[in-house]
């Protein structure tokens, strides 16, 4: 059982230059991004507040935003794709 | 008198240099220019402006630029319309259009354009790329055409027809993205992180967002530096809603206008109204929609800009609206039949909002109030398809006669 999480530029200097890395043993979004705060510091502090995502994180499971889904509680399969990406929208 | 100092993040004020970052490191918030206008003398500024040229370019002082900037496709100087019949028909004192689709490519888009392209080149890029609901696309694939430029444009595969090819005749290479704008916008994130083009709403966007300030410059210049009292703005992502706002503020700073900041209200289409929901139910943030309405330039269920956009609306004393598809058909029918102005969805948007507003008795009789019509009818011509009858007749006097009661032509 393994997802990949796709990371942003803007987050690749606390995943020393990572820009997709493999979580294993993870049932829903906040246990990958729980795996991930384990493997990268500092990453916590980036991206959530008070146990929550900040205002400008989205988090995408196979394209799909988590805010239509479950949120953090979104489950995850082996093989989905999570994707991080700042909030940024206009056109 | 360059008054631009650097790159500030909206949520935390950490600053960066004038580089291409759109979001702040420390906490993923937006990024926004700062400028120190401590040293300008309003009337040297009010001189400077009028004896400028006749484009966006005469604010250059209060845009992100050292030097004045310059572009191929002269942007902005639409006309303020004073339109008294819709007022009239609105039961209202005074109501002003301003007209931005007397744009190059009938749009709003063509200011944030031509700002971030200036930025873009600056910067040394080559390559010009966006993603767009189609009006940005034809304004970045055009000022691209102008200035030399290689471009990609990223829009949703079921646009209208009348953008895509207004689009591609300018030679860009056009992506239409199997999904909505919110797929395309996410895609061109991915993009941006690794490819090195100036995607111009993603790593310009901070400048980029700078543009729409012109139009608030605009309207208190053409009112004779004075400022309305209420204005009727699209939102889509926010940022136009609250870029406005932020011009006025800063010629309120700098002594340029008297007064307090106008009554701001938002506009947006019930099929796809994220910000105008939260509004309804006293949210400071936005949920995500998924879009389905005809006004598919304001079709953003994400919009970034949204908590921006509910803090204006409530600093100002205004609010946030959302019509239907059918207001929105009326409203594009009500402007051009009372203004001569024929505009796309999104303007239908804004003057049903205006006449929801006005029914509603929200807005005061002696209050001047702005319409900001950001785009041209011609785009979206399935908007009024069927919604009048042509009478055909063979090209005899008997046949007209016949088809229309008139009183008799004098003979």
């Amino acid at each position: 059982m393994s997802v990949t999480v796709k990371i942003p530029t803007q987050l690749r200097s606390v995943t020393g230059g990572d820009a997709e890395t493999q979580v294993e043993e993870a049932g829903t979004v906040g246990e990958v991004l729980d795996g991930l705060y384990d493997r990268y510091d500092g990453l916590r502090d980036r991206i959530a507040e008070d146990g929550d995502l900040r205002r400008f994180v989205n988090v995408y499971v196979g394209g799909e935003d988590i805010r239509f889904l479950d949120g953090l509680e979104t489950s995850v399969d082996d093989g989905d794709e999570v994707t991080i990406l700042p909030a940024v929208a206009g056109g | 008198m360059a008054a631009v100092e650097s790159l500030q993040c909206k949520e935390c004020k950490a600053e960066y240099p004038l580089e291409s970052q759109f979001v702040c490191d420390h906490c993923f918030g937006p990024l926004e220019v700062k400028y120190d206008f401590s040293g300008f003398e309003a009337d040297s500024v009010r001189r400077k402006i009028q004896a400028g040229p006749n484009s966006i370019w005469r604010y250059a002082d209060f845009l992100p630029f050292e030097r004045a900037p310059k572009s191929a496709l002269d942007t902005g100087m639409t006309p303020l319309i004073k339109a008294d019949r819709l007022a009239d028909a609105l039961g209202l004192g005074e109501v002003w259009v301003k007209n931005d689709a007397a744009n190059p490519t009938h749009s709003f888009k063509d200011r944030v354009v031509s700002v971030a392209l200036a930025k873009a080149q600056e910067l040394g890029y080559q390559v010009v790329a966006c993603p767009s609901t189609g009006n940005l696309a034809n304004a970045v694939a055009a000022h691209s055409a102008a200035a030399g430029l290689e471009s990609y444009v990223f829009i949703p595969s079921n646009l209208e027809e009348q953008k895509i090819l207004g689009t591609g005749v300018y030679g860009t290479n056009v992506v239409a993205v199997k999904g909505n704008y919110d797929d395309v916008n996410r895609l061109c994130l991915e993009l941006a992180g690794e490819r090195d083009w100036a995607f111009v709403n993603v790593n310009m966007r901070p400048y980029y967002a700078e543009g729409s300030k012109t139009i608030a410059f605009e309207i208190a210049e053409q009112l004779g530096f004075k400022l309305p009292d209420r204005l009727v703005v699209p939102i889509a992502s926010g940022s136009l809603f609250t870029k406005i706002a932020r011009g006025f503020d800063e010629w309120l700073q700098v002594g340029l206008v008297d007064g307090d900041l106008p009554t701001f209200n938002g506009a947006q289409a019930e099929g796809c109204s994220p910000v105008a929901e939260a509004w309804g139910e006293g949210r400071d943030f936005c949920k995500p929609q998924r879009p389905d309405t005809i006004a598919k330039s304001l079709a953003i269920g994400n919009p970034a800009d949204g908590p921006y956009a509910l803090d204006l609306a409530k600093r100002s004393g205004g609010g946030i609206d959302a019509v239907t598809d059918d207001e929105i058909r009326e409203g594009i029918k009500l402007l051009a039949q009372t203004t001569g102005v024929f505009t796309e969805t999104a303007g239908g948007v804004t003057t049903a909002t205006l006449k929801k507003l006005a029914d509603r008795g929200d807005i005061g009789g002696d209050e001047r109030v702005v319409l900001v019509i950001t785009g041209e009818g011609l785009k979206t011509l399935d908007a009024v398809r069927g919604s009048f009858e042509t009478t055909e007749i063979a090209p005899s006097t008997k046949e007209f006669d016949a088809a229309f009661d008139l009183a008799p032509a004098a003979s």
